[in-house]
């Protein structure tokens, strides 16, 4: 479990707290949700989560962190590898650029544990394994697609088998395709019982793949909470975060007088239940 | 050609992998296709060293020119890349030439004039130098240019961290080399998007000029943000963890290469230092 306790955190040379006084917990396998306006403290949040912040980029934290229990606060970032990592946006600044293929580059964690070879091999195998990219191994780094340099991205974390993860949107760079094969590798890292906090702009993301949301604003946790709820929630938009598909549709269609129960959407907005209109002659057809 | 004697080749530092994993781990190893590709990465990086520093320790014509005919060339025969290594290096010289010839043939003064363009006189001595200046500038693009050519440099890294060079060191080298193709890229769509925005990057010198700003100052603060970024995201994997780290492969060093390195750096020494002495025969 990583919890946050109390926390508050700022920039070297700045008078002003990006965080104030918040708590936070992530249990082990649970896929948390990280939500908030431009400037709310979501990147922050994850640079302490992940410890990065202050030991790698200075600044000023009070309260704690904790992973199973145990403080983390004031280690050095290669000490916490294996309970937490943390992954950035853009995949071109997380290769190491000395790696000329994938499994190179996977490796190259294991290998800064100073871990023997056949056990560095077999965490790279393991980790392409887990998310599916095996075939990609013996390709460069630098030809990839979007998609799969931020799976390749994900498989460097997860080779350091880490307790939790810190994804700090990862698919803001991606196509429809490309966050489609993140949003799945998501999932496979979950299953291996990580605890997972993934900052995002896009809740049509998050939706579906968060059991809970969070919503921060002005550097506190103002909303957390089932991602049901917390997306449903009327004053989710007043925090700068715009509601999934699936609820601005819904809402669309209740405010044309059409009952939204009756609209039941995947977490692909495909619709698996009609619409049910007591006009039958407005009613819109079934949304694709 | 039998000058370059096989030599171990790639190897795997640890024992105790399935027959399967050792196979992978070669397949990873960059590709050496000649017995000189197969050299362990510091002989030649010691040979290009040698001979560039040779080059201009024996100045004049001969000296310079006979490591060109009997090493370079050669060496290059063996590699099968001399067509690619004379191109390359005379494209990469090619500027830093024409520099060296206009400064030197006008501007070195001498008895035996050649010519005259107006205020500017051509000496024979101006041009003679320029001559032994250029022959040097050979050997050095070309010494240069055959070890980049046959030596990727993640072997190279590899193989000075087995030495007990710092992984950092290594990291930053080959980061430097990546980071130049990367900010060409990034200055690329940085200028795409402001010239979508309406700023002129044509036409006359003053329109250019305007230009530069605002595509630079992006190009500087991106790269600085992708500096830092690219630093948290080595840390995550405990890059900056202290001790020894089990390489995956490294490059062979057969064991007349240690000798033959310094036997290459004594001999550069032993001229320098003769040459400096005065007892260094004038060699023209």
């Amino acid at each position: 479990m990583l919890e946050l306790r109390g926390v508050s955190y700022r920039y070297p040379g700045y008078a002003t707290q990006v965080l104030r006084d918040l708590d936070l917990t992530i249990a082990d396998g649970e896929i948390v949700g990280l939500v908030g306006a431009n400037e709310a403290g979501k990147s922050t949040l994850c640079l302490v989560a992940s410890g990065l912040a202050p030991a790698s980029i200075g600044g000023r934290l009070t309260g704690s962190l904790l992973i199973d229990g145990e403080p983390m606060t004031g280690r050095a970032p290669h000490e916490l590898a294996e309970r937490v990592v943390a992954g950035f946006q853009d995949p071109a600044t997380q290769r190491s650029g000395v790696a000329a293929t994938v499994f190179e580059e996977v490796a190259l964690g294991p290998m800064n544990l100073g871990l023997a070879v056949a056990q560095t091999v077999g965490r790279t195998r393991a980790a392409l394994a887990a998310l599916g990219i095996e075939a990609l191994a013996e390709r460069h780094p630098s030809r990839l697609s979007g998609g799969q340099s931020q799976l390749v991205a994900l498989a460097s974390l997860l080779v350091m088998r880490p307790r939790h993860m810190v994804l700090d949107e990862p698919a803001a760079r991606l196509d429809p395709a490309g966050t489609n094969l993140v949003a799945g590798a998501i999932r496979a890292l979950a299953a291996t019982g990580a605890g997972l906090l993934i900052a995002e702009h896009r809740t049509d993301l998050l939706d579906g793949l968060c059991g809970r949301i969070v919503v921060l604003d002005g550097g506190c946790v103002v909303l957390d909470g089932p991602a049901g709820e917390v997306f449903a929630d009327d004053r989710i938009e007043g925090f700068g975060v715009e509601p999934p598909a699936r609820i601005r549709l819904a809402r669309a269609l209740a405010a044309r007088g059409l009952d939204p129960a009756l609209i039941v959407l995947d977490a692909d907005a495909t619709p698996v239940r009609g619409v049910a209109s007591p006009d039958p002659a407005a009613a819109p057809s079934a949304p694709a | 050609m039998g000058l370059v004697p096989v030599t171990p080749g790639p190897s795997l530092v640890d024992a105790g992998i399935s027959p399967a994993d050792a196979a992978l781990l070669r397949r990873l190893v960059p590709a050496m296709p000649t017995a000189w590709h197969r050299l362990n990465p510091l002989t030649k990086a010691t040979i290009a060293a040698g001979e560039s520093i040779g080059a201009f320790v024996l100045g004049g014509y001969l000296g310079p020119l006979l490591i060109l005919a009997l090493v370079i060339v050669p060496s290059a025969v063996v590699a099968r890349v001399a067509g690619r290594l004379l191109r390359v290096s005379i494209l990469v010289s090619l500027p830093i030439a024409v520099s060296v010839v206009l400064v030197t043939v006008f501007t070195r003064a001498g008895p035996t004039v050649l010519f005259t363009i107006g205020p500017f006189v051509a000496t024979l001595e101006g041009a003679d130098f320029a001559g032994q200046v250029l022959v040097r500038l050979l050997v050095l693009a070309t010494a240069l240019g055959l070890f980049g050519m046959t030596t990727e440099p993640r072997a190279l890294v590899f193989d000075l961290e087995r030495r007990g060079v710092s992984p950092r060191l290594g990291f930053a080298a080959a980061a430097t080399l990546e980071t130049i193709p990367a900010m060409a890229e990034r200055a690329a769509a940085i200028q795409a998007a402001q010239r979508a925005r309406g700023l002129d990057t044509e036409g006359g010198i003053r329109a250019r000029l305007r230009g530069v700003l605002p595509l630079v100052v992006p190009v500087v603060l991106s790269s600085l943000t992708e500096v830092e970024e690219r630093s948290l995201a080595l840390e995550v994997r405990a890059f900056g963890r202290p001790g020894h780290r089990h390489l995956l492969w490294t490059i062979g060093d057969a064991a007349w290469e240690r000798p033959v390195r310094w036997g290459i750096v004594i001999a550069v020494i032993g001229v320098g230092v003769a040459r400096l002495a005065g007892a260094w025969p004038h060699i023209p």
